[in-house]
């Protein structure tokens, strides 16, 4: 690279003064190439010279005999771009200049999907972002149709289908009301990308509880903790007991085993029990031996 | 160069005249950590012998010490030592006593009760024990009994553990550009307000992982001037609980001394996650929290592990609340004793003087930290 840079600089700044001669020289220069794709150039004259291509991303060299084709095979010349071709012989230099376009057809996609893990029922929670690359990793900028697919375990799928804008296409999508592990997949002809998507459960809802003597201390228990749409809270969230009495305060918390937080409180007289998750707040209990 | 030689000369004399005072005539501390004989003064006064026998435990002479006990057939010198550094592995395993204090509470001719104050230097900062020593006179010497503390007795049990622990996979360097990576834990600031100080501004408030995953968490201010530009930014460091299960909640301070709430036009904050592996024991049951009021306020109550894995340090942190269900302040001790399981530990929590009026009500979380445990 560093050996490459100066002669890259020299050429450009050669081809800057030698414009006026690009369109004279070689007749066949093509004006866009598709890249990966083979071609040629022919320029007339006679007599050995040296071909130059150099690009910002690719330079190549030929030794040419004028007056014949020069041909280069497929996969020579893949990076997109703007392309210089000079000539460079003893008694003249000739330029003329060409793009590299991309291949038509798609083959990688980088597809983009966030969030990797949301609670279910988020209307737009869910956004994916596709760039289609040709063989060669350029980015195709011509419009084309991407299928961007959520499936979710129970069978339910969101599609829509958007055309790439310089390149890029984008969604966002609603996470559904169920909790599990979501396939999103980005389509563009047979290539295709997937991720995954971690639906899990919201807030706890009407979180209750229930006591029972155990001993000289109460065994307090909760229902089964499930979200406002019927998914069971995932287990290690943490839910308090408070225990207050004659001005006393006791505190324990707990996280979720089995969905089902339990635990011994002393259970003092009177004692007024409250349970809660977060900022979520629970039922009470009076406890009265 | 004779100016020089007389110098050089003067100088010698006077070292060598120094070392003879000192090795002749030594302070009595420097000959007692010499180990030359007994600790600064005799044992005539029930205060002299506490003070010796606080600074024999200052110099770690457990065996000075234990010997001058009065009631050292009570107990082995294994076990006074491991009253004074831990049973178990604890803040207190690899800490010296900083200083100490003695103050005489009651006296008569032949017992007294002295006041030991004993300020460890931990590594979390200082940390303060008192022990009442009752002191009898023996022939013309005052004795110290120790107060000791017996390691405490766990029944033979089986605890049954339902063991709830997370595990993080994290995306390769090898994956390609796009590739999905493990989200990093939702969390959010609830609470947050600034209050001025005598000694500056501090931030106070409440950290929630909203999230179903473990979190580590931290939470940093930057003060901006009224024409935005950046003053300061500082972290919580440890006036939180870095560790967050899913929906709990940590307080959290922030300290920005020598600043005033008149200099800051805004403040950013910036609360960070990341997603650790973690383990959802140990239980730890706070029992008999009680609000003191001023003179002395405090929160005081006990902990109680109800796991089966002894816990060797835990660390208290205290959110207090005005009427108005607002943050007032936000206080933390670290218990210098291994919370051993179902043995309480009583824990105290000091409130600012000026502060304690207005506090109603707290929460009281706990952090907790056990050797060759994730937790």
């Amino acid at each position: 690279m560093r050996t490459r840079l100066p002669f890259l600089l020299s050429a450009m700044a050669l081809s800057m003064t030698q414009l006026a001669l690009a369109q004279d020289g070689c007749q066949t220069l093509p004006k866009t190439v598709e890249a990966g794709s083979a071609f040629s150039i022919q320029c007339p004259g006679s007599g050995k010279v040296a071909l130059y291509i150099v690009g910002l991303g690719q330079v190549l060299r030929r030794d040419v005999e004028l007056g014949g084709a020069t041909f280069f095979a497929a996969g020579s010349l893949y990076e997109a771009g703007h392309y210089l071709a000079f000539l460079s012989g003893a008694s003249s230099t000739e330029t003329g200049s060409f793009d590299v376009v991309p291949a038509t057809k798609p083959a990688n996609l980088s597809f983009l999907a966030k969030p990797s893990r949301l609670p279910v029922g988020l209307h737009n929670g869910i956004t994916g972002a596709v760039y289609v690359f040709d063989a060669y990793r350029n980015l195709i900028s011509a419009p084309t149709p991407v299928s961007f697919e959520l499936s979710n375990p129970s069978g339910t799928v969101q599609k829509r289908i958007v055309a790439t804008r310089d390149g890029a296409a984008w969604t966002a999508m609603d996470s559904t009301a169920q909790q599990g592990t979501d396939r999103f997949l980005a389509r563009v002809d047979e290539i295709s990308s997937a991720r995954v998507i971690g639906q899990v459960p919201g807030d706890p809802c009407e979180l209750k509880m229930s006591a029972r003597q155990s001993g000289q201390a109460i065994q307090l228990v909760t229902d089964p903790v499930r979200d406002c749409n019927g998914n069971a809270v995932p287990d290690g969230t943490i839910v308090t007991f408070t225990e207050t009495y004659s001005g006393n305060l006791s505190t324990v918390d707990v996280p979720l085993k089995h969905g089902i937080a339990e635990v011994q409180m002393a259970g003092h007289n009177g004692a007024i029990i409250s349970v809660a998750s977060g900022v979520v707040l629970g039922n009470q209990i009076r406890w009265e031996k | 160069m004779n100016n020089g030689r007389l110098l050089a000369a003067i100088l010698t004399a006077a070292t060598l005249a120094l070392v003879l005072i000192g090795t002749v005539w030594p302070v009595p501390s420097a000959a007692a950590y010499a180990g030359a004989k007994n600790m600064l003064v005799t044992s005539s006064t029930a205060e002299a012998a506490v003070g010796n026998l606080g600074d024999e435990i200052r110099a770690q002479a457990w065996g000075k010490a234990y010997a001058g006990l009065a009631n050292k057939a009570q107990f082995t010198e294994p076990e006074f030592v491991h009253d004074l550094t831990g049973y178990y592995p604890s803040l207190l395993t690899y800490t010296t006593l900083d200083k100490f204090e003695v103050r005489p509470l009651h006296a008569s001719a032949d017992e007294a009760e002295i006041e030991l104050k004993l300020h460890w230097a931990t590594v979390v900062g200082s940390s303060t024990s008192i022990r009442d020593v009752h002191v009898i006179r023996n022939g013309d010497r005052w004795e110290p009994e120790w107060p000791i503390t017996k390691e405490p007795v766990v029944p033979p049990q089986v605890i049954p553990v339902n063991y709830l622990r997370w595990d993080v996979i994290y995306s390769g360097n090898g994956d390609d550009w796009g590739a999905q990576n493990v989200e990093a834990p939702h969390v959010r600031i609830v609470d947050m307000h600034p209050v001025e100080r005598a000694d500056g501004v501090v931030i106070l408030g409440e950290l929630l992982n909203e999230d179903v995953v473990p979190a580590y968490v931290s939470v940093a201010a930057t003060l901006l001037s009224k024409n935005q530009t950046t003053i300061v930014t500082e972290g919580s460091f440890d006036k939180i609980s870095h560790l967050l299960l899913p929906k709990q909640v940590t307080p959290f301070l922030i300290k920005f001394p020598s600043l005033s709430l008149s200099d800051i036009g805004s403040i950013r904050m910036t609360p960070m996650s990341a997603l650790v592996a973690a383990s959802a024991d140990p239980v730890i049951e706070i029992e008999n929290e009680q609000l003191h009021p001023a003179p002395g306020a405090s929160l005081t109550g006990q902990l109680i592990n109800q796991s089966g894995q002894i816990v060797n340090v835990a660390h208290v942190l205290g959110t207090f609340y005005n009427h108005a269900g607002q943050v007032v302040w936000v206080a933390d001790e670290y218990v210098d004793t291994a919370l051993l399981p179902q043995v309480p530990v009583q824990f105290e929590i000091h409130i600012p003087e000026d502060l304690a009026r207005n506090v109603s009500s707290q929460r009281t979380v706990i952090a907790t930290y056990s050797s060759g445990g994730s937790q």
